[in-house]
């Protein structure tokens, strides 16, 4: 890129993204007629105005949105600002942004009847150090998604806290350029899903105590399908215990509990120096879409997955398919803690574990003609794919 | 005169209502302007300040099959510039110059059957960079309507056909709530005026009259009022499913992601929802596989959602908080009569 082109380019974003000369900060503290008043905030913001909520509990009637570009939503930390949504009567979810160049921060949503935050077709958002919880135990009634980016180019979502969803914590769907690092999911069925989306570094999180850590799936009969370039690495995925409590129906209500990571249908996806255990199913599943689906432009198959570098604690001691606990009994109690249907290609890993595969090489053979074995799966496994980088706005907005 | 004669009209229907003074012509500049107008009355398009009679230059219309928004009557009106027309977009839908504005009031009977309280009016204003959206609430004294950004929650009880008093939490949607129906890519976009939604016979020469349509319109498909049932019960159930879905449920629709089409045109089963698994309806799904399971709509995800008033679960998302009796008896026949392909049985009606 020449100079020139620098320049004009580095100027246009500062008229984009820099705050203008009239930008304001619009103070709404906690108090009555919540509902009304940050709402109104959020539709009289300008581009490049701060919302700054005040500590406390908000109680919010009915679900808030927010459709004007460039705006921080800011509160004044996600146990000291909270929006709380438990006597929601209306809306899909409870904050649902709808502009770019959106940054949300330092504040909580928890118990929104629907998902907790959604971003659709909103460019350049970033979600930093928010908390969305359902409280109490987990259960069937909470919210599929706690933050709910799709249809978006360039994702950010950093130090965050995700507790209780019902499918996923941290779901991004159908987006591309994305980065999910340092935040904790804990108690959902999903703790990080990234579904039907390309070019995504899901790094440096915590996923504990879920049914499956973190899920890289693709889906038919989608916009945006053929879910590419994943980077899984650097999390700690351990321990995810939790029931399955999703909806039936569900795409996850089929994950079973004790599931690390899992890969269906996806190209180029990379595993690499996790710390995985105590997952009682298998610390990484790869697997095909086993449902019928008519769509002819549909892959059903994993591909080019590349495992190196990941720490195995015990897994595959309970494992929850049926058929596999007798596989276990008869190997001394448990599989190895890579499990593979048998289906896709370029399927490679030098973890210093063995892979336990089904044998079904075409996603619709039914489980019962599985040729299970123990075997290995050599070839380079050296990650190639490049990091994720963000616009620098976006980093900045959180530095 | 006329004007005496409209005034005192409206003074013997809203008795105690204070009068402004009434406008006999719309304010163009107030369509056009940047401004958001704080009352409705500031635009012009009614000859009393009660709203009920447009000025001469706003055309009431009707839509074969409306929106059902918890039992809530409606009047709608049009304006277009003067010299203006409206072309023919894709799937028949209006477009409609800049300058243009729709009107449409929401409102209730009286217990007593007879007058129609308004609740709230909303207005679509096609400025010169796109539509705007404005939601206007009814004063307590019933003489104007009052901008209201955020909306509002409002109590109303009132009857319905079946003779049951009804209690609701209306729900006025902010002015962002308009655009969570009204966006197609992203822009607002009316969603009603369709010559196949507004073919009645009449209207679309009424429209042509006022010079607002092209005299040559291409022949089209109308789509019948979902309540009628000398129609096929599949088309009825296709219009009911376009005007209270499918505004979402569209490929450039808030709902694009679900991958579920929902439109009169769509020819796609599996986008239609037959045989499809959801996405994400997280408990949306009721506990069941897919959206429409044909032959059964007790396990359709479809009908359970359009059956539900829990928000998170219901659909639509906005503007409902009872189920639709008269809607659901519809879908369930059409489901229930559907074969493992998708095809009902047209030849008979429920």
């Amino acid at each position: 890129m020449s100079q020139l082109w620098k320049t004009a380019v580095v100027g246009g974003i500062l008229i984009a993204f820099g705050p203008p000369v009239a930008a304001k900060d619009i103070a709404v503290p906690a108090g009555e007629r919540a509902q009304e008043r940050l709402q109104e905030a959020l539709i009289l913001a300008e581009p490049g105005d701060q919302v700054v909520i005040g500590a406390g509990q908000f109680n919010l009637t009915d679900g808030l949105s927010l459709d004007v570009p460039g705006v921080t939503v800011r509160g004044s930390g996600p146990d000291r600002t909270i929006l709380d949504f438990s006597n929601q009567q209306g809306a899909g979810e409870g904050l649902l942004v709808t502009s770019d160049n959106v940054v949300l921060r330092d504040f909580a949503v928890q118990n929104s009847k629907g998902d907790g935050i959604k971003s659709k077709g909103a460019d350049r958002i970033v979600y930093y150090n928010l908390r969305v919880e359902w409280l109490g135990t987990p259960k069937e009634t909470n919210g599929a998604y706690g933050i709910y980016p799709v249809e978006s180019e360039n994702v950010l979502i950093d130090t965050s806290v995700v507790i209780g969803a019902s499918d996923a914590g941290i779901y991004v769907g159908q987006s591309r350029n994305i980065i999910v690092r340092n935040n904790i999911a804990m108690f959902n069925v999903a703790g990080i899903e990234i579904e039907n989306s390309y070019d995504a570094d899901v790094h440096s999180n915590i996923a504990m105590r879920n049914t499956g850590g973190v899920l890289v799936f693709d889906l038919p009969n989608l916009p945006q399908q053929g879910g590419r370039n994943v980077r899984v690495f650097s999390n700690r995925i351990e321990a995810n215990d939790t029931p399955n409590f999703a909806p039936k129906g569900n795409i996850v209500a089929s994950v079973p509990m004790g599931t690390g990571i899992m890969v269906m249908a996806n190209t180029d996806v990379e595993i690499f120096g996790n710390v995985l255990g105590e997952n009682a199913t298998s610390n990484i599943i790869l697997t095909g879409y086993r449902f019928p689906f008519d769509d002819a432009t549909y892959n059903p198959v994993p591909n080019k997955v590349r495992i190196s570098g990941n720490t195995h604690g015990p897994a595959g001691y309970n494992p929850g398919y049926r058929g596999l606990d007798q596989a276990a009994a008869a190997m001394g109690g448990m599989i190895p803690p890579i499990l593979w249907d048998g289906s896709g290609e370029d399927i490679v890993s030098s973890d210093p574990v063995g892979v336990f595969t089904l044998g079904l090489a075409s996603p619709d053979t039914p489980i019962e003609q599985a040729k299970p074995d123990v075997i290995d799966l050599q070839g380079d496994t050296s990650p190639i794919l490049p990091a994720i980088v963000l616009p620098d706005t976006m980093e900045a907005a959180i530095r | 005169m006329t004007r005496l004669l409209v005034l005192a009209a409206a003074t013997l229907v809203f008795m105690g209502a204070a009068i402004a003074t009434p406008s006999l012509r719309v304010n163009d500049a107030v369509i056009m302007g940047d401004s958001k107008p704080q009352q409705l009355s500031e635009f012009g398009f009614f000859a009393d300040s009660v709203a009920q009679n447009p000025v001469a230059t706003v055309q009431p219309y009707t839509l074969n099959a409306p929106l059902f928004s918890d039992y809530a009557l409606k009047r709608r009106f049009a304006y277009i510039p003067a010299g203006q027309q409206a072309t023919i977009g894709e799937n028949g839908r209006l477009i409609f110059p800049v300058g243009s504005a729709l009107i449409k009031h929401f409102g209730y009977e009286n217990g007593d059957g007879r007058a129609f309280k308004l609740i709230e009016t909303r207005v679509l204003l096609h400025r010169a960079d796109g539509w705007v959206a404005l939601p206007y609430i009814w004063d307590d004294d019933g003489a104007d309507a009052t901008l209201k950004l955020a909306g509002k929650r409002v109590p109303v009880t009132f009857t319905d056909s079946a003779g049951q008093v009804r209690a609701i939490s209306y729900a006025v949607p902010n002015m962002n709530q308009c655009k969570g129906c009204h966006a197609l890519n992203d822009a607002i976009m009316p969603i009603g005026p369709k010559l196949r939604n507004m073919d009645d016979g009449q209207q679309i020469g009424a429209w042509t009259a006022r010079g607002w349509l092209p005299r040559d319109l291409a022949a089209f498909k109308t789509m019948p009022d979902y309540d009628d049932t000398k129609f096929p019960v599949d088309l009825r159930a296709r219009a009911y499913l376009d005007i209270n879905c499918a505004h979402c449920h569209n490929r450039a629709g808030p709902a694009s992601n679900s991958g579920l089409f929902l439109g009169y045109e769509e020819q796609d089963p599996v986008a239609l929802g037959i045989g499809k698994r959801p996405v994400a309806a997280g408990r949306g799904s009721g506990g069941h596989d897919f959206a429409i399971a044909p032959g059964n709509p007790d396990a359709s995800i479809l009908f359970h959602r359009m059956r539900s008033t829990d928000p998170g679960v219901a659909m639509p998302e906005l503007s409902r908080s009872l189920p639709h009796t008269e809607g659901l008896a519809l879908i369930r026949a059409w489901i229930a009569r559907m074969d493992a392909a998708g095809h009902t049985d047209t030849e008979s009606t429920p």
